[in-house]
Formats: structure tokens, sequence, C-alpha cells
């Protein structure tokens, strides 16, 4: 029996994986024989991004059990300091794809240490109070670099949370974050290829994660934390661990968003609260704690808006009613007990009676 | 429940093949559809050439796309800017099209997002696009120009104003002022018309077109005789009191407030200006064009309200009252600063591809290239300025206006 | 001078978070959702005033009626076809999802039939602002009003809890809905009930928080909504004396760090303070302890 259980997860794992490469390959053909769109091209690295931001908000979600609205303010962190650094280095390192990588490595290390300091003192927060910290938090770093200056020239760097004159910069010095109009001109180094290496990347770091001994600790956490606690689990060291790792990986997808992008600013859009809400809603309707299920409704839902355009204005109010009707049938009792009574009992009762 | 989740992760990996062949199909299709229409276009063109050289043969239309965020809180702006050019669109294929070509037109919403622009300026693509009308705000422009600069499509952004959309993009060209040019107009038209000794400034810092025109304004104010006694930010999730700003002006004393911003904060900060008895003079720039037609909005409050504007709708010349009048029957509302940019953004685009004799045959680059020629030889008289013309970096160059609200109307300053 | 006119700017600002924050809590503390849709039906009550005031021209105690009518009915909907659905489903997130697509559907509902334009909205309320000191201070009628409501509301909210036979139920349904419907109490129909006074509430700010923010657009609602979410939390999220004295405190901070600190900043400080007050005691200013049970 446990022998069979292993080989299940294995299996499992195996088929994420497979769908993503198998994804790239179909869309690799696609584009080599010329038969995908504008539309589709432009959106591949934006559906990496969602992506690695809806499995790595699944890690705090589904399997650290906390609710988390502040997954976008990691993302930020990420995402301007990896602009931040490619802007700086772009006369430095002509290789693109080094300097992308060490991007990337900076983004994460940066949103893995404001994650680490965000969660030493909130982690100790339960349930809706959790959440509503999260938001502020991811609100703050939203403001902050809202009116964050930072300028460049021969003598150094200079700061400022006013505006850019008050850098005082000599001639010729460069304002590389200039507060809300935020750092434009970064190189775009995100390819679709790119975009799936970190998506396999964050797979690897999850998946493994969930199916150790760390991930077997996490997840009693959030079974139940007292009994978790009585067995001699350190609550604070897994929470904190989950939690730094889920933040560092959105901040890789948030490295991989600026760098798609020639303008990278801090709007209440991308960055703000409505964007967390939104990677949630990824992992709630995938199913919590469903690594695939995060990877196929992140796709879906950032497809969908842009399959809908030809409803041209009432475009976002059929998504908000497919999103309700998709959330009523995946999730509501009464619809999971009518599907079981009829559509699918009698595509699986072959294997209900072999098991 | 385990094996409920796994059917179901079935079904959404058998949508997602649906909806990404749908997708595919889409765009193969309409790979396919350009195909045949360019070697149609190339048939029609020769048989063109052979028969009368002005006529145009059937199905040969100019596509030209639009951007704008027809959703979300900017709405309001995406909205008037796909009115705008819709309406001069309509205009021109009734009156026989451009060279008689007769012009297509799409409008994608961009929900004031960047990277959903681009998403939207790549449907356009798809759909075969070969001029951008748009984008409609500064921060996005900035993002598709990018795209379009890479592609070498023809863009021209009506209300884009940022200067980051223009460098080192000598594609797209601009409608409006930059945020520059208005903010260091605004500080010699104070100065040089001594309209007030102490400024003080509102403007949101989260906006690309405030914070823009506010730095400008400052630096230029150093030349000028004026004195900034205050400058106070708000943000865009902050904009809705504005009793803390508003306060500091008055308590420096000041004798004018400029308000680089939008008439939907004006409106607030106008009446709550009002209701704490502070009435200093207003100065405003082009985004405040439209708080007279703030449904419901008590006008005497913005009586007095200066502004440096191309365009108002209640300007009594022909042009702008037929426009106007053509704009509120074919869709209810009175038409704003973006609504009239996009309109001349249209008609500037008209006397370009006359100018230029492009053909609707010719290939997006070849279009850009002629129109890229034939943007600095053109003058145009719009809405929005008369005799426009533009440097080849893509800047436009006219007047502004000086206007003052009087009896509920604006009033031309001399 | 100015520090007491700025303090009572804080008041004004506060009592309209207050009074929004009164619904929310409400609908948490009895049905224990984050009901994210509760910002956008305000948005759809001070629409139902404009329309009826403004558009229609309607008098000022019709609009006010019809708009409470509208809002209570559209609560008890909302509740019924998106919220019910899923209790009982197997993670409590499920339902903070279809609050978020409600939201969505409100704001592009109201988008399609108003247009994305600017509404100035006319004060329902008609009290004159008093003046004291020459001058210098100011408290306008809306102020006035807002807070007396608020003040009235609160009270009638906790002796309708206390000591009406609907109240208690509603208690009961908030403590264990198993245990209550053993008792023999209609679980659905006592959390429509409190859908529908949550919204009738969320009518009254909406045409408070108009009246003295005259601004209105399909989007008018939602940063409202979360400010007042963050007062609810402040105050003790479920608490009622709670989301008065949290949305009370919220903005006079907000108000005194736009005036002393950065204007800019003001929305970092809030949320700043609100997470030290958190930390310091994690249910909020007047949240009752929760002891976890092994």
């Amino acid at each position: 029996m446990k022998k069979l259980k292993i080989s299940k997860t294995l299996k499992d794992n195996i088929l994420t994986y497979g769908i993503v490469i198998l994804a790239y390959l179909i869309m690799q053909i696609l584009i080599g024989t010329g038969n995908v769109s504008s539309l589709m091209q432009g959106l591949l690295v934006p559906l990496c991004v969602y992506v690695i931001l809806a499995v790595s908000l699944n890690l705090t979600v589904g399997i650290l059990g906390e609710l988390s609205l502040g997954h976008a303010g990691f993302m930020c962190v990420g995402a301007f300091t990896g602009a931040f650094f490619s802007k700086c280095m772009q006369d430095v390192i002509s290789i693109s794809l080094l300097r992308f990588i060490l991007a990337i490595v900076i983004g994460a290390v940066a949103a893995g240490i404001i994650g680490f300091l965000i969660g030493m003192p909130v982690l100790r927060l339960r349930g809706d109070y959790l959440a509503i910290v999260t938001l502020a938090f991811g609100e703050i770093i939203k403001n902050i670099i809202n009116v964050l200056y930072i300028g460049k020239d021969s003598r150094g760097f200079h700061f400022s949370l006013k505006d850019s004159l008050s850098l005082g910069l000599e001639e010729g010095g460069t304002v590389i974050i200039n507060g809300a109009q935020g750092i434009t001109g970064t190189p775009k180094d995100a390819t679709f290829t790119m975009g799936i290496l970190l998506i396999i990347l964050t797979l690897i770091i999850v998946l493994n994660l969930i199916h150790s001994r760390d991930g077997r600790a996490i997840m009693s956490i959030r079974d139940n934390l007292i009994a978790a606690e009585s067995v001699g689990i350190n609550i604070t060291k897994y929470k904190l661990m989950a939690f730094s790792i889920s933040a560092a990986l959105a901040g890789v997808a948030g490295v991989l968003y600026a760098h798609n992008l020639s303008s990278l600013m801090a709007t209440p859009k991308n960055f703000g609260y409505n964007m967390s809400i939104m990677i949630l809603v990824f992992v709630v309707l995938g199913g919590i704690g469903n690594i695939r299920g995060s990877i196929i409704s992140a796709v879906i839902l950032t497809l969908l808006p842009e399959l809908l355009r030809g409803l041209s204005n009432y475009r976002m109010l059929i998504y908000s009613i497919i999103l309700i009707a998709m959330m009523l049938f995946n999730w509501s009792p009464k619809f999971i007990h009518l599907r079981e009574k009829y559509s699918l009992k009698r595509l699986f009762r072959k294997n209900r009676e072999v098991q | 429940m385990k094996k409920f989740k796994k059917v179901m992760s079935l079904l959404l990996v058998a949508a997602m093949i649906a909806l990404v062949g749908c997708g595919n199909s889409n765009g193969s299709e309409q790979t396919e559809n350009t195909d045949n229409a360019a070697s149609t276009e190339t048939a029609g063109d020769a048989a063109a050439e052979e028969n009368a050289p002005t006529q145009a043969a059937d199905g040969e239309v100019f596509k030209i796309g639009a951007i704008g965020p027809s959703t979300g809180s900017a709405a309001v702006y995406g909205l008037a800017v796909q009115n705008g050019a819709d309406l001069a669109i309509k205009e021109i294929n009734e009156a026989g099209g451009i060279n008689g070509t007769l012009i297509e037109y799409n409008f994608q919403d961009d929900e004031c997002d960047n990277e959903k622009s681009v998403n939207a300026y790549n449907t356009l693509k798809d759909w075969g696009m070969q001029m951008l009308v748009g984008t409609t705000t500064s921060g996005c422009c900035i993002a598709v120009a990018a795209e379009s600069a890479n592609d070498n499509m023809f863009q021209i952004t009506p209300s884009g104003s940022s200067v980051d959309i223009i460098n080192n993009n000598d594609n797209v060209y601009q409608v409006c002022f930059t945020d520059p040019n208005q903010g260091v107009g605004a500080a010699q038209y104070i100065g040089e018309n001594a309209v007030a000794q102490k400024v003080a400034v509102i403007y949101d810092s989260s906006d690309v077109y405030s914070s823009g025109i506010y730095e400008k304004f400052v630096q230029e104010s150093a030349n000028q005789s004026f004195e900034i006694v205050s400058a106070e930010a708000f943000t865009a999730d902050n904009k809705t009191d504005f009793s803390v700003q508003l306060q500091k002006a008055k308590d420096a004393g000041a004798e004018l407030v400029f308000l680089p911003i939008y008439y939907t904060e004006a409106s607030l900060i106008l009446t709550q200006a009002n209701a704490m008895d502070f009435a200093p003079k207003f100065f405003g720039c082009d985004g405040l064009d439209g708080i007279l037609n703030v449904e419901n909005f008590d006008t005497a409050l913005a009586e007095g309200v200066m502004l440096l504007t191309p365009f108002a709708a209640d300007a009594e010349d022909e042009a702008t009252k037929s426009f106007v009048s053509a704009y509120v029957a074919a869709y209810g509302d009175t038409p704003n600063q973006f609504a009239a940019d996009a309109y001349d953004a249209v008609y500037i685009l008209k006397a370009a591809i006359e100018k230029s004799g492009a053909v609707p045959s010719d290939s997006v680059s070849d279009l850009c290239e002629k129109l890229k020629g034939a943007m600095g030889e053109i003058t145009v008289d719009g809405l929005t300025g008369e005799a426009m013309s533009w440097d080849s970096d893509g800047a436009v160059n006219k007047a502004p206006k000086a206007m003052e609200i009087v009896n509920g109307n604006y009033a031309l300053i001399q | 001078m100015s520090f007491i006119s700025y303090l009572i700017n804080g008041i004004s600002l506060g009592s309209v978070y207050a009074i929004i924050a009164l619904g929310y809590t409400m609908v948490y503390g009895i049905a224990k959702m984050l009901n994210f849709a509760h910002g956008d039906v305000i948005m759809v009550g001070s629409f139902t005033v404009f329309f009826a005031i403004s558009m229609q021209g309607f008098p000022t105690m019709v609009g006010i009626i019809l708009s409470v009518v509208l809002c209570t009915l559209l609560g008890i909907t909302i509740e019924y076809i998106a919220y019910r659905p899923l209790r009982g489903a197997a993670s409590s997130l499920a339902v903070l999802i279809t609050a978020i697509g409600v939201s969505y559907f409100l704001q592009n509902v109201a988008l399609l039939i108003f247009g994305a334009n600017t509404k100035a909205f006319t004060s329902v309320v008609t009290i004159p602002a008093i003046k004291l000191a020459e001058g210098q201070i100011i408290i306008s009628g809306e102020t006035i009003v807002t807070i007396i409501s608020c003040i009235i509301i609160m009270i009638g909210l906790t002796l309708f809890i206390n000591k009406t036979k609907a109240g208690q139920a509603m208690l009961a349904v908030s403590e264990d809905k198993g245990a209550a419907q053993l008792m023999g109490i209609n679980v659905n129909a006592t959390i429509s009930l409190t859908f529908a006074i949550g919204s009738a509430l969320a009518a009254i700010a909406g045409m408070l928080l108009c009246s003295a923010y005259p601004s209105l657009t399909p989007y008018t609602g939602s940063m409202p909504g979360i400010k007042a979410f963050v007062a609810a939390v402040f105050g003790g999220i479920g608490s009622i004396p709670g989301a008065l004295i949290g949305g009370i405190v919220l903005g006079i901070i907000e108000i005194l760090s736009k005036a002393y600190i950065s204007s800019q900043m003001a929305d970092a400080i809030v949320f700043m303070v609100l997470i030290v007050v958190l930390l310091v005691k994690p249910t909020g200013i007047l949240g009752k302890k929760i002891q976890e049970k092994v």
C-alpha cells in the first residue's frame, strides 16, 4: 500500500512536469510553423509569470494553510530590484542572459528577505487577521515604491522620498527609479523559454518541499497547529520557511514581469491588492493545495479576458459571471454532489470496482 | 474528493487545450485572411493601376486600431478616445474615405494596465492593424511604444503626454502637449501675466502626467516672479479627501492653487475648498477640461477657474460646435479633451496619408516610413489646435489657449 | 488652530469609514465571511439615490427609501445566488472569491448602465455647517449627520442583536451553525436577514459617503470599502462599537499623517499603525480574545 502511494505522488509529479513541458513543446512547434497569433505570443511570458505566482502562493495558502493577500507586494519587490539591477548594469554586463539570471537571483533574494522580515512578526496572527496584515504590507510596499526616487550620477546613488528634484543630481545624472513613473527602459530580456525554465524551477522547489520531511511538518501545522506543536515541530521555523520561499518565488515572477515590459510602474492594477486577490483566485479556483490546478487555472483565467475581447465592452462583465459560475461549479457542495451522481459516475464505475 | 479534483483538473486541461486551440485557429485564420486580403489587394492594385489610378479597388481598407481603458477606473478617458476616433472615422468614411479608401476601425480595452495594453496591441496586430491611434494613458503608451517601435508601426497617441513615449521611438507622434511643455507653459503664463504671487500646488504623485507637469512647473518657477508656498501630493488610492492639502494651501496664504490633475479630482477639490471658505484662484492644465460637464456638478464652484487647454467643448468656433453636437447625438455625453484629441488624431492620420500617397497595400513598415516623412510636412487645423505641426521627435507644435470659466462657460483670455 | 481643524477633518473622514465599517463588521460577525462586494453595494446605493434624485427629480426622502429597499433586495439576492451555494464548501476561501466576482460584476454593470463619467452627487444632507472661532474651524453638516447616524445605527444594532429573537438567532448562528440549526433556528433565513441589514446599512453609508465626497463613478465604493474593512479590523472585526472607534481612529491617523508627515505616504502610515495595533492586540482594539481549545 505504501509503495503504491509513493509511486502515485511520483506519477502525479511527472504528470505536472509533463503538462508544462508538453505545453512548451506544442507552443514551440506552433511558433516554429507560424501558427501562433501575435496576441498568444505576447501572452506567453505573462502566462509564465502568473503560473509562477499561482504556484508560489499555493505554497502559502494551500500547504501552509495561511491566507495571504499581499503576494503582489513581493512580486513588486522582485520586479523593482531586478529591473533596477538590469538598468544599472545595462552597460556593464553585455551578455543579456547572464544579466537576466543575476537579476532573477537578486530579485528572488530581495523578495525572500522582505518575506522573511514581514513573516517574523505577522505569522503569529491567524486567519483573517493575517490576511489583512499581509494586505497592509502589500499596500505599504506599493506606496513606498511610488514615492521612491533613486538617481545616479558621477558621485554615486542618490535617494529621495519626495520628488526627483530633491535628488540633487549633477548635470548628466540619470533618474533610475522615478517615483510613480517607475523604471523606464528595462531591457526586454524575458523569453518564453526562460519563463518555462523558471516554472520548472519553481515546481521543483515547491514539489520537493511538499514531499520532504519539512513539507510534511509544514502541512501538519496547517492541519492542526496544536497537535504539531505538541510533537515538537518548530512552528515559527516552518511557517517562516514556507512563507519566505513563497515570497522569493513571487520575486522571481516579478523579475520576469519587469523584463517583459519596457515601462515598470507600481500601480494599484499590477501590484496592488487587486493583483494579490487575482493570484488568490487562481489558487482557489485551481484547488487549494493542488499545484497542477493552480497552473491550469492561472492559464485559463489569464487567457479568458483576452479571448473575450470580441465582446468589447461586455467583456469584463461576462468574465465576472464566468468566474462566479466556475467557483460555484467547482466548490459548491450541491454541485459536487450532482456531478458525482450523474455525469462522472458512469465514467468511473469501472475504476471504483477495481479499487 | 481527491478523485473529483483529478477529474476537474483533467477537465481544465481539456478546456485549456480547447482555448489555446481556439486562439491558434483564430490566429491562423487571421493570417490566412490577411494573406488572402494581401493577394487580392495586389491583384486589385494591378487592376487599379491599369484602369483608373485614382480609384481604389473594392475590399481595400486602411485598418486603424485604437487602445485605451474602457473598463476600470480610468474608463472615462478610454471611452472618450474610443468614441472620438469612431466619430472621425465614420465621418471620413461617409465622405468617401481617405483618397477614396475606406477605414476599418477596431478599439481594444487595456484596463489602464501596461501588460494588458501590450495584449491589446497584439490583438490589433492579429486583426491586421496598419496604424495605431493610442494609447490613451501615458504609462501604457510607454510600454506599447516600445513594441510598436520594434514593429515599425506608425503610432499617434491622442493623450499619452510623457516624454518617454516619443524619446527613442521615432514612429510615435503626439496630439497632446508633452508634460514638461505644459508645466513650463503654465509657470510662464502665471509669471508673465502676474496672476498671483503666492502659489500652492496640489498634484497626483502616482500619476505620470500630473507628476511630470509638477516637476517642470517647480523648475520653471525659479525663473518666474511668483513663489511656491506649498506643494502637496495625493495618490490614486487616496483621492477623495483633500482637506489637508487645501488647509495647507490656505494656511500658507496661497493666492492661486495650481492643479495639474484631471477634472474628476479637481471637482472634489473645488467642492471641498468651497466648504472650507477657501477661495483662491484655481489654475489647471488640459486635464481640467471637462469639469463643467461633470454630470450634476454645480458649475458656480468652477467660476473663475483658469486653465491652459487646447480644447474646450463650449468653444464657439464652427468645428468644435459641430463636433460636440455630433458627439452628443451619437454617444449621449459631452465630449472631453480626450475625445477631441482622438478625433484630431484620426484627421491627422488622414492628412498624413493624403500627403504621402500611402495605399493600404503598403506593408506596415513602408506605411510607417511614408507617414513619418509626411508628418514633418503637414500642418493640420484641428479641434485641439490650429496649424499643428510636428518635429521629427514626434512632439506637436501648437499654441495652448488660456481659458477662464465665466458664467459657467469657457471664455478665451486674450 | 490648524491642528484642531485637522482633527475635525480626521473625524469627518473617520465617521464615513465608520459607517461603512458598521455594515462590514455586522456581516463578518454573523456570517464569518469577508464580503468584498460590500463596497460595491455602497456604490449601487449611491447610484440609486443619484438616479432617483438627480435624474428623475424625486424628493430626497423617496430617493433614500428607494436606495435602502433596492440595496436590501440586492444583498439578499447576492447572498442567495453567490454565497449560499458555497455554505459548507470545503474551504471558506471559496466564498471570498465569489464575493470578488460579485464585486467585479456590480462594477461592470454600473459601468454599462451609467457610463464611466464622473457624476457629481447632490448632498442628501441639508443642515448647514457649524462655524467656530470666526470661521477658522468648520464642521460640515454631513459630518454631523454621519456621526449621529453612526451612533444611532450602533445602538440600534446592539439592541437588535441583544434584545430581539432574530438578533439572538444571529448570535447563535455566528457561534455555531450546526448547533443553532439543532435548536430550531433557520440558519439560511438568519443569514439572509444579516445580509439584508448589512446591505441596507451599505445604502445609508453610500449616500453619506457621496454626500461628503460628491464624486460618483462605478469604482467609488472599492477603495473606501477596503479602508472601512481595515477600520473594522482595527476596532476588532465583528465588534459593533469597535467599528465606530476603528473608523474614527483610522480617519484621524490618516489626516494627521497627511498633515504632519507626508501626504503621499498617508496610506503606508495608516497600514503601518494597523499592523502595530494587531501585533500588540491580535484581535483589534475591542476584539474578543478567542481561546483555542485542544
